[in-house]
């Protein structure tokens, strides 16, 4: 049995957003920097730190997306 | 000999021993079928799933040689984060249509699903002898994991005494593994996880605390540590190393075959799913451990006149434990230390199930015994795995460790070459057999070659024109893979080769159970 799947047009929006963060973690540049630090950690830490829960919860809601 | 520590970790080891045997009876059914053995019956839920992966993909290595390359190398060791962060979106979109396909064509691994899309038994046949390659030092590492720990807390015997408690724990995990196939790790991953997550938390909060916080250690840590090299002139430096492992790794992993085991473990398309939005918390451990590297750095571990004979042998690897034995209380290394070998337990035998699941379905079943019957193929898969782990013991007790760890590194540089023709294939038959058959041989060749040429490092110096673009060799490789792999498709439909057929059909790989 096949799944009746979302829109074609719902899921490449959702596969688009699904990769800026994916796209993100390659963009080096953007964040091998120091500053601005947060308590004394470098940005290149907190940054990539904060960069999981945002992969996280953009997944998750695609999962309730349905997508 | 620290008794206290020993105690503890004996018990903890006892505990999952009992576990592992047990479970043989849990969700009991027949095991004499490979499916059962070797895939718990497809039957794993979200949370056993959860556990199952965690345990697969968090390895008692990742958790020492992670924290060690940023111990030794600073800030580039940090490419596990981008890492496992982008593994789960990608795995999101790609990897329940090899879920759906497998479940309704009762594919066990992924050279099943090659033999069936491609109709090529020569194609499923390098894609496991791959696999088999590339799980091997995957195992013998698990090894290393344990080795370090029992050494850590006083054995350190010369000869054959010193490698007994290894040599007892290695056939306990045979053991069991035999009785119970998949659902042994399955079971003892919780216990593991369980350690793990009480472990990494006690180690963030109370060492750094007690080093004068994070901000405290940041500034302990070398500035040209702290940041990537940036790029020069005419060189991109560690830029593009740092996002070429990052990406590499995330196309390598799931191909290797004690992941896709676990995948197909599960019991639906939507059991993977809800596991890709709920596995990050393991990342999140994972980059807390990462920054204990800094710590022991900061801790001085290394200057410790304690700790120098552990140093001597197992090199940075010993940052981890070092800073356990100096900081927390004898018993909670025990705990802590418990984490670690069991955690290198499970992974251990997930890795021996899939690589005894391929060479019975895709070497001795399709060239060897055709006739084997699906007891005879359960038979088959529970003493390879035996024989695999053995294998595995003796590579650690008579090769030296770096030679596994070399080994490791080019099993990912082989792994990720089975790429066009599993994931592609998971998408469209476009590629000719013979055209990735070709692409996965210059692709193997030369991945092997740069990992080799460059003492084993993982990253190869590109001279492109005036530029030169430091990168993850199995990246490169893989691009060389395709390229050939897409160029002789042009080739032979142009030549008219002919296709084989196609056991699948679109609708399989958005195939659900109801």
């Amino acid at each position: 049995m096949a799944a009746p799947g979302p829109s074609k047009f719902k899921r490449t929006v959702w596969y688009v957003i699904l990769f800026v963060p994916f796209f993100t973690a390659i963009c080096v540049p953007l964040f091998n920097r120091m500053e601005p630090s947060f308590y004394g950690i470098p940005f290149f830490y907190w940054f990539q730190f904060v960069l999981i829960i945002v992969a996280a919860i953009v997944t998750g809601l695609a999962y309730l997306a349905k997508i | 000999m620290n008794w206290a520590a020993i105690t503890v970790f004996v018990i903890l080891f006892g505990l999952v021993t009992v576990m592992g045997f047990i479970a043989a009876r849990w969700r009991a059914a027949d095991l004499n079928h490979l499916h059962e053995w070797g895939l718990g019956g497809r039957r794993f839920g979200t949370i056993v799933t959860w556990f199952l992966l965690g345990g697969d993909l968090y390895t008692a290595y990742t958790f020492i040689a992670v924290p060690a390359l940023v111990f030794g190398a600073g800030a580039i060791g940090f490419f596990a984060v981008p890492y496992t962060l982008m593994l789960y979106p990608f795995v999101y979109v790609v990897y329940p249509r090899l879920w759906s396909v497998a479940r309704k064509h009762g594919y066990v691994t992924a050279s099943d699903f090659v033999r069936g899309r491609y109709g090529s038994p020569l194609l499923a046949l390098l894609v496991a002898i791959t696999g088999i390659l590339a799980t091997m030092p995957y195992i013998a590492l698990q090894l290393v994991g344990i080795q370090v720990v029992i050494a850590a807390m006083g054995f350190t015997g010369e000869g054959w005494m010193g490698d007994l408690p290894l040599i007892v724990a290695f056939a306990i995990l045979a053991a069991y593994t035999y009785t119970s196939g998949l659902r042994a790790p399955a079971l003892i991953s919780v216990v593991k996880d369980l350690l793990i997550y009480i472990t990494v938390i006690a180690a963030i909060t109370v060492i750094p605390a007690q080093l004068g916080g994070y901000g405290h250690i940041f500034a302990g840590i070398a500035p040209d540590k702290l940041l990537l090299a940036a790029p020069t002139a005419n060189n991109t430096g560690a830029y593009g190393a740092y996002a070429t492992l990052a990406l590499g790794s995330v196309l390598a992993l799931f191909l290797y075959p004690h992941c896709i085991t676990a995948l197909l473990s599960s019991s639906s398309r939507g059991v993977i799913k809800r596991n890709m939005a709920l596995l990050p918390a393991y990342s999140l451990a994972l980059a807390l451990l990462a920054f204990l590297g800094y710590v022991a750095v900061v801790a001085h571990v290394h200057d410790d006149p304690a700790y120098a004979v552990y140093f001597k042998q197992y090199g940075n690897n010993f940052a981890v434990p070092a800073l356990m034995l100096k900081f927390f209380p004898a018993w909670f290394v025990g705990v802590a230390f418990a984490a670690v070998a069991i955690g290198a337990l499970v992974p251990a035998a997930i890795m021996s199930i899939a690589a005894a699941n391929l060479f019975t379905r895709n070497i001795y079943k399709e060239y060897l015994v055709p006739s084997a019957t699906p007891a005879d193929e359960a038979r088959m898969a529970k003493l390879l795995s035996l024989v695999v782990k053995l294998g595995a013991l003796a590579f650690i007790l008579f090769v030296p460790t770096n030679f596994a760890i070399n080994l490791q590194l080019l099993g990912g540089a082989w792994i990720i070459q089975t790429l066009p023709t599993v994931v592609i294939g998971l998408y469209t038959r476009w590629l000719h057999r013979w055209a990735l058959a070709a692409g996965w041989a210059a692709g193997m060749a030369l991945g092997t070659w740069m990992v080799v040429s460059q003492q084993f490092k993982p990253t190869f110096p590109l001279h492109l024109g005036d530029w030169v673009l430091p990168g993850y060799s199995a990246f490169y490789s893989l691009l060389v893979n395709f390229t050939v792999a897409v160029l002789l498709t042009l080739a032979f439909r142009a030549l008219k080769v002919s296709e084989a057929t196609d056991q699948t059909s679109p609708t399989d790989y958005e195939h659900d159970v109801a």
